[in-house]
């Protein structure tokens, strides 16, 4: 999905209607993905210590910072990360990286 | 003929020459990037992926890319210089960037045109200028001089000066003293000069137990991760590191090794680590940018677009940060990401996004194997015009751990990715 937004952004830059192939264009969304990167490789393509977000399913990332956020999964630094974003932002930017081919 | 005249002459040329017609006017536009860090590269790279008819090209005088996160680790011996040298080979193979190693002797920012040393030079619509720090040496007495200056090497880029203290640190003698001097604040990598403490001490508990390291700070306390530091300053470190806040420098005695400073006199050291005040790199200054006191460049946090010259952005190190964020590696990688996708929006007459949200997390090692971190996550206020905590978010490591220093070794690879292929 997520190398398939850039053409979201050309559509957008060129004026064209959103062809089928993107239902629900979320620009936005994939600029905040884009802060993940820093720590977890393009495209959430990790080298290691990290894990990779490409590959994770939208609702399993969702979840994942949910539970960081609310403690129920322990972790080092990914709670401090996840109270920085509202229940909606968390929702699109798992649906922007969900299902990024690993 | 006037000089500047010759100058577009020869920059005419070469643009016709090394670079193809100049004005080929893709309906993508154009931008020149200028500087190739953390800031630059990320900045070009993301403006080609989300604005793909957009031609890209990156000024940077360096062939090598060599991270400043990490360095400390190969002053004290525990990385190599090679670990953290890379290359912008892939932004231009992969990415399809246009990239020029040369050196920006001029920002026309009336014609909208970027001169380079080789007299080449580069229109644009947009202009990105990263060129991270440069350093005020004029302020410091006794280092007015470039060979005086290495002698007391600041090593705050990483490159040859990285090598030259951990070359000094290796061959010091029995007992010997490593002393620091820390700039006041704004400057790169707040909580840096204290990781090179404990990194410094670290390797002398193994290889010279009985070695000092001598902290002068101009601040009144350690800046970043204060109570974890002092810490490690009290605990693993005590009789080794010493800190000194509130240490004014007034002069400096580079060929005796010995620094001055207001209330504590002089101190001789075996090796002195100067660092020394900061500000935007010159090509930001004189390029008439950095309006906060001729040294910080003032910038619209929604597009990092110059708050004095229209269709010129700046990100990293170079910007007046908005209050409570470093200059960090990791915070020119985010602030690049909003920038691109700001130029992508501009360049397509879009209204760039008005809520812009970054994070950041910077890991500090305590020693070879442990670490710790500050995190933060930052929204825009649009009241304040500023970026702004995002309330609960953020904060600091419990204490420093060995699972952190296995995490802050996969982040530098992790953004080195991200920011280079």
């Amino acid at each position: 999905m997520l190398r398939k937004i850039p053409g979201a952004f050309l559509a957008l830059a060129i004026g064209l209607p959103f062809g089928h192939a993107y239902a629900e264009p979320d620009p936005q969304a994939v600029v905040w993905a884009s802060a993940c990167f820093s720590c977890h490789g393009p495209e959430g393509r990790s080298e290691g210590g990290m894990p990779p977000l490409a590959g994770m399913p939208a609702d399993a990332l969702y979840k994942a910072m949910t539970d960081f956020r609310s403690g129920a999964r322990p972790a080092t630094v990914m709670h401090q990360h996840a109270r920085g974003y509202t229940d909606e932002q968390l929702r699109r930017i798992s649906d922007a990286l969900g299902s990024t081919p690993n | 003929m006037h000089r500047r005249d010759i100058l577009r002459l020869a920059g005419a040329v070469a643009a016709l020459g090394a670079f193809g017609p100049a004005a080929s006017a893709a309906s993508g536009g154009r931008v020149v990037v200028v500087g190739g860090g953390f800031a630059g590269a990320t900045c070009a790279k993301y403006i080609r992926t989300w604005s793909p008819r957009t031609e890209v090209t990156l000024v940077e005088a360096s062939r090598d890319f060599i991270s400043c996160p990490m360095s400390n680790r190969v002053i004290a011996g525990m990385l190599g210089m090679r670990d953290l040298t890379r290359n912008h080979r892939a932004l231009e193979s992969r990415h399809g960037i246009r990239l020029v190693h040369d050196t920006v002797t001029a920002i026309d920012t009336d014609a909208r045109e970027v001169r380079l040393a080789s007299g080449a030079s580069l229109d644009y619509d947009r202009l990105v200028v990263a060129p991270g720090v440069d350093f005020a040496y004029e302020s410091m007495r006794g280092l007015e001089s470039a060979a005086a200056q290495s002698l007391m090497p600041h090593a705050w880029k990483a490159g040859p000066q990285t090598l030259e203290l951990r070359q000094r640190l290796a061959t010091l003698r029995e007992g010997g003293v490593f002393a620091m001097h820390i700039p006041k604040v704004p400057f790169r990598c707040p909580p840096g000069p204290y990781e090179r403490a404990c990194l410094v001490a670290s390797a002398m508990k193994r290889f010279n137990p009985r070695g000092k390291v001598l902290v002068f700070d101009s601040n009144p306390d350690i800046l970043a991760k204060r109570d974890l530091f002092f810490h490690s300053f009290v605990s693993e470190y005590k009789g080794i590191i010493e800190y000194i806040p509130n240490a004014g420098f007034e002069s400096a005695n580079a060929a005796q090794g010995r620094v001055t400073f207001d209330v504590h006199g002089e101190v001789d050291a075996d090796i002195w680590n100067v660092i020394p005040p900061q500000r935007a790199g010159n090509v930001a200054r004189t390029g008439g940018l950095a309006n906060v006191d001729n040294r910080w460049c003032e910038v619209d946090f929604l597009t990092y677009e110059s708050r004095v010259v229209p269709n010129v952005h700046i990100i990293g190190d170079s910007i007046a940060s908005a209050p409570g964020t470093p200059k960090s590696g990791h915070m020119a990688n985010q602030q690049a990401k909003v920038c691109a996708a700001a130029i992508a929006a501009l360049l397509a007459g879009r209204a760039p996004s008005d809520e812009p949200i970054i994070a950041n997390t910077c890991y500090s090692f305590v020693n070879d194997k442990e670490a710790m971190h500050v995190a933060g996550v930052y929204k825009f206020d649009a009241e304040k015009r500023t970026m702004v905590s995002v309330p609960g978010s953020g904060g600091l490591s419990p204490s420093s751990s060995s699972e952190e220093g296995f995490m802050a070794v996969a982040w530098i690879f992790n953004i080195l990715n991200d920011t280079l292929s």
